[in-house]
């Protein structure tokens, strides 16, 4: 696993700020390979002076992180306040039924991580989710199985994975 | 560069876009543009000019306002008014582009609105939508207008003219008075004044101090803070380097969360280009004031929003909130004296400096001066971002400027200022938007977050989930919230379930009079406002559940769903 090793490396000292910190480049490292490998906790520990301790401590608080790599493709459904309101327990319950899940995680065939979120940032358009990282507001059951149909169809995206 | 040529250079760019030769065609591609299909729309405008064999300048900008309306197209002949097309598609994006670039005629059944001088044949004006009517647009001025990419629009349209006047012509002491006097308060939620906190920063003489942005913003139904960073980065850069020079700081953070890619491209790429630009860095535009800034990123926490874990998030690790004091204007980000600030409090910085702050005082309601930035959300007719002057109300702001619930049914309850605010039934409806008439009423207008719920809601699955969100969003540091927040949960199920028990409502008051004496943080001390706001309104349909074992709407016999999430 030596590209992954690579990998990591130039993800952490490539940050575009100059403010360097655990945070910083454990989001480095998601936002390059998609998930948090042993590897790179303990990298990130040797480039910030930290121990692997402090590294998991952040790295376990944000939920945002995930430590096996992702599926080929990602659902983010919103169930915030505003989405609750315009019906995303139904868009929830049509999406869970078309994966074929019961709730968050990954499905068996590595083809889907879905994740819950508690805001999406598009309230206006709500219910919301995100297919690949792409916003689709105004969903409906209907839309939603449509969705997500269309989404495990499509290529995986380079650089999977990460919120 | 002096500042001098870079705006002749920015103006000769302005008109030779809105003037010159070419159409110029904006595309409202903010969070809520992407959410309606902007993507689509942009791909089918460049191929459809391919095919046509015209050239246009095709420009993804920010937020307009009419959210309900988006994708949203804004064609600009040269010299021309803008026709701003609603709802728009891949297939009516080609008529546009058939009929109004390449013939020259507007498609009027397809128009929301026009903006300009010269009015369009059977096209409203969009100043006359009721969204538009009632606006006053101070920190949104260019929002949807221009390019959020391209510094030189932004310095067109009197962009960093403030900065300079403040570093040729103020002392930092004049540009605290003009805040003092404009009367601006913290449009964060808590409605500090900001002079004051200024004054606090600018009174320790220590030779690094931090101005940070909060763009965290983890309030469902609130997405202005991001709205502001993706349509008009620049202001809020501006702002920053005011408050910098106001305050003496030598650095500054915009703090975004991670994954909301519009909106920290935008800071990012604006940050650069002042960089580049001599508005940010050594001796900004040839005077004797220097400031550094950057952006942050926060993984996903609600919690990260507030002041002190904030500064935890920049400094990298868990995003808890620390003990006060010391206070973050003498102990702050890495040890040093910091100041916080909302994004939209900043963003209204340059156009106090540029008017004065008796003009800013001159707008608004009592002591809340200025003006409100409301996001609409819910089953409204017209939803989307709106500025208006303080002391409109809320009848006005949900039937006029909103239009009024979708179907022509009842409201039944407003939820404002972020999942802590609580609700308020429908008899407020008279409240003026005022932050002391809001707290008067046991409501926070906070961040201006409104999201509306009609009749067929029940009360008590709402509750539920701003419950379920709160439990989910405790960073755990303090025990009465983090176990607080799942006992009221539990308890709220159970009634969503017509399994309550005589004495429920007792036991939530109970719980939540704990976390409020003995949490850090507003997470914990306002996280019982939920419960306590729902109670008061809608008693009645609170003991319907417990006592009588009925859901009078009959949602909870409905899906059952409640996402069982805590943190790992």
């Amino acid at each position: 696993m030596d590209g992954l090793k690579q990998r990591i490396t130039a993800a952490i000292h490539n940050q575009p700020q100059p403010t360097v910190t655990v945070l910083s480049s454990l989001l480095a490292v998601e936002d390059a390979i998609g998930y948090i490998p042993k590897d790179a906790v303990e990298e990130v520990a040797d480039l910030t002076g930290t121990t692997i301790n402090d590294v998991w401590a952040v790295a376990s608080f944000y939920p945002n992180f995930r430590f096996d790599p992702p599926c080929e493709h990602q659902l983010e459904l919103c169930w915030g306040p505003s989405c609750h309101l315009m019906g995303a327990m139904a868009v929830i319950a049509a999406a869970l039924d078309q994966v074929g899940v019961e709730g968050e995680g990954d499905t068996s065939d590595g083809k889907l991580s879905l994740r819950y979120n508690t805001c999406l940032g598009a309230c206006a358009q709500a219910p919301v989710i995100s297919a690949d990282h792409n916003l689709m507001g105004r969903q409906s059951p209907e839309k939603v199985r449509a969705a997500v149909t269309a989404l495990l169809a499509s290529p995986s995206p380079h650089g999977q994975g990460g919120n | 560069m002096s500042f001098v040529e870079l705006a002749a250079e920015a103006d000769r760019r302005w008109k030779s876009l809105t003037e010159g030769e070419t159409p110029w065609i904006r595309v409202g591609a903010a969070l809520c543009g992407k959410a309606a299909g902007s993507d689509a729309v942009l791909v089918a405008l460049e191929s459809s000019l391919q095919r046509h064999g015209v050239a246009a300048q095709i420009s993804e900008v920010g937020c307009l306002g009419p959210c309900f309306a988006e994708p949203l197209v804004d064609v600009q002949l040269p010299g021309g008014s803008r026709v701003i097309y609603r709802d728009v598609t891949p297939e009516t994006a080609e008529e546009i582009v058939a009929s109004h670039v390449v013939l020259g005629t507007p498609v009027a059944h397809l128009a929301l609105g026009y903006i300009g001088e010269s009015s369009i044949d059977g096209i409203p004006a969009l100043s006359a939508h009721p969204m538009k009517a009632s606006e006053t647009r101070i920190a949104l001025r260019n929002a949807g207008n221009i390019d959020p990419g391209d510094i030189y629009q932004y310095i067109a349209n009197g962009g960093y003219q403030a900065l300079n006047q403040s570093l040729t012509e103020m002392t930092a002491q004049e540009m605290l008075e003009q805040v003092n006097a404009s009367g601006l308060r913290g449009r964060g939620g808590a409605a500090f004044a900001t002079g004051t906190k200024w004054n606090f920063l600018a009174g320790s003489k220590e030779p690094v101090k931090y101005v940070l942005c909060n763009c965290e913003e983890g309030d469902p139904g609130a997405f202005n803070d991001k709205g502001i960073l993706e349509s008009d980065p620049h202001t809020v850069v501006e702002g920053i380097i005011l408050a910098g020079y106001a305050t003496g700081a030598s650095n500054g953070y915009i703090f975004v969360r991670h994954g909301h890619d519009g909106p920290v491209d935008r800071a990012r790429g604006a940050v650069e280009q002042a960089y580049e630009l001599g508005l940010l860095g050594q001796n900004i535009l040839g005077s004797d004031y220097s400031f550094d800034l950057e952006v942050a990123l926060t993984g996903d926490s609600y919690v990260s929003g507030e002041e002190t874990a904030l500064m935890e998030a920049i400094e990298g690790k868990r995003s808890m909130p620390r003990y006060r004091p010391p206070f973050p204007a003498q102990v702050g980000l890495f040890g040093k004296p910091t100041n916080i600030n909302n994004v939209k409090t900043l963003a209204y910085v340059p156009e106090i400096v540029a008017k004065g702050g008796a003009w800013f005082a001159g707008i608004g309601h009592g002591r809340s001066t200025g003006t409100a930035i409301l996001c609409l959300s819910g089953p409204l007719n017209y939803t989307g971002m709106v500025e208006v002057p303080m002391g409109l109300n809320l009848n006005q702001v949900l039937y006029e400027i909103a239009g009024g619930i979708k179907g022509g049914k009842d409201l039944k309850l407003v939820q404002t200022g972020g999942p802590l605010g609580g609700v308020l039934g429908v008899d407020n409806m008279d409240l003026a938007l005022d932050f002391e008439v809001f707290r008067e009423a046991g409501a926070i207008l906070g961040s201006g977050g409104i999201i509306a719920a009609d009749e067929d809601t029940c009360i008590v699955d709402l509750t539920r989930a701003l419950i379920a969100f709160c439990q989910y969003e405790s960073c755990g540091k303090c025990f009465p919230c983090r176990m607080g927040m799942s006992h009221l949960l539990e308890v709220l199920e159970r009634i969503c379930r017509l399994e309550g028990e005589r004495g429920d409502l007792e036991l939530m008051r109970s719980v939540g009079l704990n976390m409020q004496a003995g949490s850090l943080c507003g997470h914990g001390q306002l996280g019982f406002n939920p419960v306590s706001s729902a109670i008061k309104y809608f008693g009645p349909e609170f003991d319907a559940h417990v006592l009588e074992r009925r859901c009078p709407t009959g949602a909870c016999l409905g899906v059952k769903f409640s996402p069982k999430l805590t943190r790992r």
